[in-house]
């Protein structure tokens, strides 16, 4: 064993109450880092859960067709108002094969085709406005779960059925079997069954969205073979800028990250983010003050040995490795009980799909243990940088003398 | 009075003087002194409170530096020396009892001894253990050996400086009022040791000391008087 090494180590230990006590600041400090952590973590899951569990990561549409070139007269200025094609033959043909090309990029949990458009559900003497969108039966779940919010009926769809949401199935008075016409703004009309009624929790498509299966969509909007666009669900929905850029560098459509059609809760998520940081770096300040504060206290108290050491020929070099390697001690001690206090408080929490209101969302996945550790120790070992110099310049003759 | 200034000396001052603070505040501990230690010589050093005896020690066992003046031992100037040098020579060639032991409470009497050897090699040798047992006997301590030394006697305690003094076979051991804490009988066991240790090793001491006795038992003796050497006689 390193002699500077021994010989901190028998500081800690010859005063196991004082070193405790310092142990016990710096992992209460870990614990709310890792708490911080955790919960921050879990509270953008949740938020995300809760908003982008509904919506793709990443979508990919056509691309617009280039602008014709314009050539303005010498000293005057082309000003253009572009609009988005209103045509029906605007989606994207034939996209099976590079749905299952974007599948098998890294970080894409599942794609799937879908044609979207605006209807109207008939049903008796009722008449609701709907978003309709044509899903394909095998990647039924791929972005929104239905299997796991169906109220009534399954989740599931055949060229006869479709899928509503609860607050539709009451406003039209429709349950589970009962038939409904659906007209497409094309004007062609089809006649389905209900199969399921479903519950997400997002008022917009509880109350005003079908579900239907894709082909009989194409039929119903008169473009056999397109999409409206590929939704993409992703393993990391942080990844989503990064994802839709190599989508776009691979395919040349335009993939677009929930981060700019969910501009609000992206900014959001950043905001609560820094919060986040700002904490945990309060909490990483404590560590490093206490630490400090309290090697300066043992450097003080150990003057004469120190003094004597300086005497017996240690280098000022040994006594800073010493006490550094004490406030490193220190954070790796503080750090690892820290740790598991961490870990065990938190795994009682839910997992974030289980959080009920009132709950605290908790991801103990986020906790970043190791980091807290690691970040811990560092700093531990740095704050004891100060008080090791100070250590290593007492006067042997003055410190002997006391 | 006989002037010891041979060029084979251990340890050679030359005009050296020690001054704290400047200006009107300005202390002169020490005025130009001139001092010779031979090899193997046992030198008592005496003088009333205040004469610059302890300073003289510090400065000898290169813990304090000099104001102005020579400084060589062992064919080294020491005057000029960096931190790092004086630390590794002192280290290396020099032992010190101190009047109130100085050891290392959080360690045994053993660690203790092997301490200026293990800071040296920065880890703790097999053979300085062995060496540290052997001294920690010699001294007659060997049963000893693992106590903490919050846990020995006055007297012990004093024993284990003098073995870890001697664990790098030093050229130069500097006592320091080395019995003055002690009661009689005890500072006659560690007064003998160290003349036993002279005899045998041909260590060379300079032992401050307001005690007679102990100025007596050794083979020179120096008079030391605001600053200045006023007596030398062997």
């Amino acid at each position: 064993m390193p002699y500077a090494f021994k010989i901190a180590l028998r500081h800690l230990t010859a005063n196991i109450g004082q070193t405790a006590l310092l142990a016990s600041g710096v992992a209460m400090a870990v614990f709310i880092f890792i708490f911080m952590s955790a919960l921050i973590g879990g509270l953008a899951d949740l938020l995300v859960n809760r908003t982008l569990g509904n919506l793709a990561h990443v979508t990919v549409e056509a691309s617009d067709a280039d602008l014709p070139l314009l050539a303005p007269y010498a000293g005057e200025t082309a000003l253009v108002a572009r609009q988005r094609s209103t045509r029906r033959d605007t989606g994207m043909l034939d996209a099976g094969p590079l749905r299952d090309l974007i599948e098998t990029m890294p970080g894409v949990a599942r794609a799937a085709l879908e044609v979207t458009e605006g209807g109207v559900l008939i049903r008796g003497g009722r008449v609701q406005r709907v978003s309709v969108t044509g899903l394909e039966p095998d990647r039924l779940n791929a972005i929104i779960r239905f299997d796991r919010a169906m109220q009534a009926g399954t989740a599931r769809l055949t060229g006869e059925t479709l899928m509503i949401g609860a607050t539709l199935a009451d406003d039209l008075g429709l349950s589970v079997g009962r038939t409904v016409m659906l007209r497409g703004d094309t004007g062609n009309s089809v006649t389905l069954t209900v199969g399921g009624v479903f519950r997400i929790g997002a008022g917009q498509i509880d109350a005003a969205a079908a579900f239907i299966d894709i082909t009989t969509a194409r039929t119903l909007f008169d473009s056999p073979n397109r999409v409206s666009r590929i939704a993409i669900r992703l393993e990391d929905f942080n990844t989503a800028e990064r994802t839709a850029a190599r989508i776009e560098a691979t395919t040349g459509l335009t993939a677009t990250p929930w981060t700019e059609t969910s501009e609000q809760l992206f900014d959001a998520l950043v905001a609560q983010a820094r919060t986040g940081l700002v904490l945990k770096s309060f909490a990483m300040l404590t560590i490093v003050i206490g630490i400090a504060s309290s090697l300066m206290l043992t450097t003080y108290r150990r003057r004469p040995e120190i003094g004597i050491m300086r005497a017996m020929g240690a280098t000022q070099g040994f006594i800073v490795v010493v006490f550094v390697i004490q406030g490193m001690l220190i954070g790796v001690i503080g750090g690892v009980a820290g740790g598991v206090l961490g870990l065990v408080s938190l795994v009682p929490f839910p997992a974030i799909e289980d959080v009920q209101s009132g709950q605290l969302p908790i991801d103990v996945a986020q906790g970043s243990i190791g980091l807290g550790i690691a970040l811990t120790t560092l700093a531990a070992t740095l704050a004891a940088i100060l008080p090791a110099r100070a250590a290593s310049r007492i006067d042997p003759v003055e410190a002997i003398g006391q | 009075m006989t002037a010891l200034q041979p060029a084979d000396a251990l340890l050679q001052l030359r005009n050296l003087t020690k001054t704290f603070g400047s200006g009107e505040t300005a202390t002169h501990v020490l005025r130009s002194l001139d001092l010779s230690l031979q090899s193997g010589e046992m030198t008592a050093l005496v003088g009333a409170s205040g004469s610059g005896k302890s300073t003289l020690l510090n400065i000898l066992g290169t813990l304090l530096r000099p104001s102005s003046g020579q400084f060589r031992m062992l064919g080294e100037d020491l005057f000029t020396a960096d931190d790092a040098t004086l630390t590794a020579f002192r280290n290396r060639h020099i032992g010190f009892v101190f009047q109130f032991h100085n050891l290392l409470p959080d360690f045994t009497a053993l660690e203790n001894v092997m301490f200026p050897s293990s800071v040296r090699d920065g880890h703790e040798r097999p053979a300085a253990r062995r060496r540290a047992s052997e001294l920690l006997d010699r001294v007659g301590l060997a049963d000893r050996v693992g106590y903490r030394t919050t846990k020995l006697s006055g007297g012990q305690k004093q024993r284990v400086a003098v073995a870890r003094a001697l664990m790098n076979d030093p050229a130069l051991i500097l006592a320091d009022e080395p019995t003055g804490n002690l009661d009689r009988a005890s500072a006659r066991q560690v007064m003998d040791l160290l003349a036993e240790i002279n005899r045998a090793a041909g260590t060379t001491f300079l032992i401050s000391t307001h005690d007679d006795k102990i100025a007596a038992a050794c083979s020179r003796r120096i008079e030391i008087s605001d600053g200045r050497i006023v007596s030398d006689w062997s």
